[in-house]
């Protein structure tokens, strides 16, 4: 069966040496030009994210909540002005000081989304992977449906289940990142699950086996290691889906009690009406946060997945490294349902020809079909 | 290795596998949606409580078969799933299967507008990015591609909004077509719902412009979102085709560049974006979602919004169910096509 797979996972079955701690300056390094640009402009702006997530308290001008400082009342809907830079909201309070506080919400749920789902996308995928049979194919089925789902669906049943639909104390933050965990756990399961299929008939699992490793040693020590190079990177993509998916849900009111935290999701909700009005001010910061967030995780997303992706490096061709990052770029969160992989699979490539759902545009760039 | 039950022709045996693989994917998605919401407690003590009496709230869910064991619930739902009673919505009393069918309507519509905004703008801005690679044109259309993923619909609503029609007060706020138009066209027969097609057949040329004014924003704010992952789509796979021999090989002959790209490379460049298409149809119906609810577009989403805010989720549930089944077999009709399209999908 090792000799199936081999033969057919281009790419897959001889990953480059793990590298070692946090890829950071290395990354850096390895990119030039407009590249490097990017990711220089994106690693700015997550580092201006996070210290205004950090340092929210200590720079707003007024809390999130508040619409009277002083005993004096903000007023409502006021125009920006020398007291309110980004003027006031339909409830009063100070739009600049809801925009700050909004980044630390974001943050929170980001951090909580992104660990969570490695906690559980990751043993699972590698578990399934490793140990493959029935309880594979379940596993495979059930996350390919929830996989499918639209994501923000999936993110307000969730909610629901967690919530009961009302506000809690414990709904808040931890109730919107858990309902974003659901949406990625599949997406971990995906990318973890195939790898490890890909390598567990490696020699050096095999020898692994031989010396007596119990299961979870080979998995978390032999295994693990090598299946971990795409996780970086769809840590980073899925942060920027993990903003997205929390101001969804804070714009249907499903997201985090206006009193307990400030989102932008909900500040965009509430400025609706205020749009209709000519009130420009009360939608257009929140937005341009969520924007320029997003912007600058997806731009180091894609730059990492440029230097860390080793399915890259092993195709060859003179496509710049830029495309093909971008061939892969679309992978985890763009690729076609591969459901037939799992069930096709006479229990030993589950792995499609080219590894199928992780780039839709590279399956075979040589198919020599008669031009029309 | 496998059981021979399976037709020998590659591609019968791979419509057959994939055909056979809708039924659990869709069994899962309902039996997931039925427990995830049922956590919570019964539906009737979501939507009412509070509203009425302990001793009211008991009877209505005694009549209702709420206080029965889960899985007897859980059986009867799929069995009346499978006659295509998706229940009545507690709070108005509507039918769920009416609620699909006329505000479901209102989703296709949106979502066909949005599809014809992301092919217009995503093709030709894909394909001018693959041509001029790497260069000024590039970048820009690269960086538009990644602006418009990273706006959410909703705040892209806004703008177009704040532009459109409150400043420019081009194109109206919200809404499918002008109160008046809204109910003369009630009276079409036979009624689609489709405002367009209802237009069309009430045969007055003001009521076509006045629904087609209405959709354009929406429109846009849908299908820029798409159009982004369409550019990126086109451009690449522009680019990989790029690479084959028998594009160089027209070069060779002297094929002009553009003559390239257009007979040459694009064709076979979309044979994968029908792939995603498929993916395409749960991120758009995601994304019609938070587009209804900003233009207050009385589709699926709108109505699931309505509904989720009034708990009522009997009515949510029916809704989230119709959607993923709705997922699920447009993406086996995306595989199929693509499996005639592509003969590499059949292995």
């Amino acid at each position: 069966m090792s000799a199936v797979i081999s033969a057919e996972t281009t790419g897959l079955e001889a990953p480059p040496p793990r590298r070692r701690g946090i890829p950071g300056t290395a990354v850096l390094r390895q990119t030039h030009g407009l590249q490097r640009g990017i990711l220089i402009a994106g690693l700015i702006m997550i580092v201006v994210f996070v210290l205004v997530a950090v340092l929210a308290p200590v720079i707003a001008p007024y809390g999130f909540n508040d619409d009277r400082a002083h005993g004096v009342i903000f007023g409502t809907q006021q125009a920006p002005s020398a007291a309110h830079w980004f003027g006031t909201t339909v409830g009063g309070q100070d739009v600049l000081a809801r925009v700050l506080f909004g980044a630390r919400t974001a943050l929170e749920v980001i951090v909580l989304a992104v660990a969570l789902s490695l906690l559980v996308g990751v043993p699972l995928g590698l578990i399934s992977g490793y140990l493959g049979g029935r309880l594979d194919r379940v596993l495979v089925l059930i996350t390919d449906a929830l996989y499918a789902f639209p994501s923000l669906l999936l993110a307000i049943v969730v909610s629901i289940m967690i919530t009961g639909g009302r506000s809690t104390p414990l709904g808040g933050i931890l109730a919107a990142a858990i309902s974003i965990t659901v949406v990625f756990v599949p997406q971990y399961f995906r990318v973890v699950r195939n790898a490890a299929v890909a390598v567990r008939h490696e020699p050096y699992v095999d020898s692994a086996r031989i010396t007596g490793a119990t299961p979870t040693r080979i998995m978390f020590k032999h295994v693990l290691p090598n299946v971990s190079q795409t996780i970086p990177v769809l840590a980073t993509l899925n942060a920027s889906e993990a903003i997205l998916t929390l101001a969804g849900l804070g714009f249907l009111g499903f997201g985090i009690e206006p009193s307990a935290a400030a989102e932008w999701g909900y500040d965009l909700k509430k400025a609706l009406s205020d749009a209709t009005n000519g009130i420009w001010w009360t939608g257009m910061f929140p937005g341009l946060a969520i924007v320029l967030v997003v912007l600058g995780v997806t731009l180091v997303g894609e730059s990492l997945n440029d230097v860390l992706n080793p399915l890259l490096r092993t195709r060859g061709g003179g496509a710049t490294t830029a495309d093909e990052a971008e061939i892969a770029g679309l992978g985890p969160n763009d690729s076609p349902l591969d459901p037939e992989i799992a069930g096709l699979g006479p229990n030993d490539s589950p792995l499609d020809p080219g590894g199928g759902g992780l780039d839709p545009g590279g399956a075979a760039p040589g198919v020599a079909e008669e031009p029309a | 290795m496998a059981v021979r039950i399976l037709p020998r022709s590659p591609l019968l045996r791979y419509l057959a596998v994939r055909l056979a693989l809708i039924v659990p994917t869709v069994l899962i998605l309902v039996t997931v949606v039925f427990f995830f919401m049922r956590v919570v407690g019964d539906p009737i003590t979501a939507a009412l409580g509070g509203r009425l009496s302990p001793d009211q709230l008991a009877a209505r869910r005694t009549a209702a078969g709420f206080d029965r064991p889960i899985l007897n619930q859980y059986l009867e739902y799929l069995g009346r799933l499978l006659h295509g009673d998706f229940g009545t919505a507690l709070t108005d009393r509507r039918q769920i299967s009416e609620v699909l069918v006329t505000n479901g309507a209102a989703t296709l519509e949106l979502t066909f507008w949005a599809l014809i905004v992301a092919f217009a703008v995503g093709v030709p801005l894909g394909r001018l990015a693959a041509r001029y690679r790497d260069r000024i044109g590039d970048v820009s259309i690269r960086v538009f591609a990644i602006l418009v993923y990273a706006a959410p619909v909703f705040f892209l609503g806004l703008l177009l909004k704040l532009l459109f029609s409150s400043t420019l007060g081009w194109l109206p706020a919200s809404g499918r077509a002008a109160p008046a138009v809204a109910l003369e066209l009630q009276h079409v027969t036979p009624r689609t719902n489709i405002m367009i097609v209802d237009a069309i057949l009430y045969g007055d040329t003001g009521y076509v412009f006045d629904v087609l004014r209405h959709a354009i924003m929406p429109a846009l704010a849908l299908g820029l979102l798409t159009a982004g992952v369409f550019i990126r789509l086109i451009r690449i796979n522009l680019l990989e085709t790029m690479r084959t021999d028998y594009v160089m090989a027209a070069r060779a002959r002297g094929v002009s560049e553009a003559k390239v790209v257009r007979k040459h490379a694009f064709r076979n460049a979309l044979v994968p974006i029908v792939t995603v298409m498929g993916m395409q149809i749960a991120m758009m119906l995601g994304g019609a979602i938070l587009t209804e609810t900003t233009f207050e577009w009385q589709g699926l989403g709108y109505m699931l919004t309505h509904y989720l805010l009034a708990r009522d989720f009997v009515a949510v549930q029916g809704i989230v169910t119709a959607i993923a089944v709705v997922v699920a077999v447009t993406s086996f009709l995306i595989d199929i096509i693509n499996a005639l399209v592509d003969p590499r999908v059949r292995y």
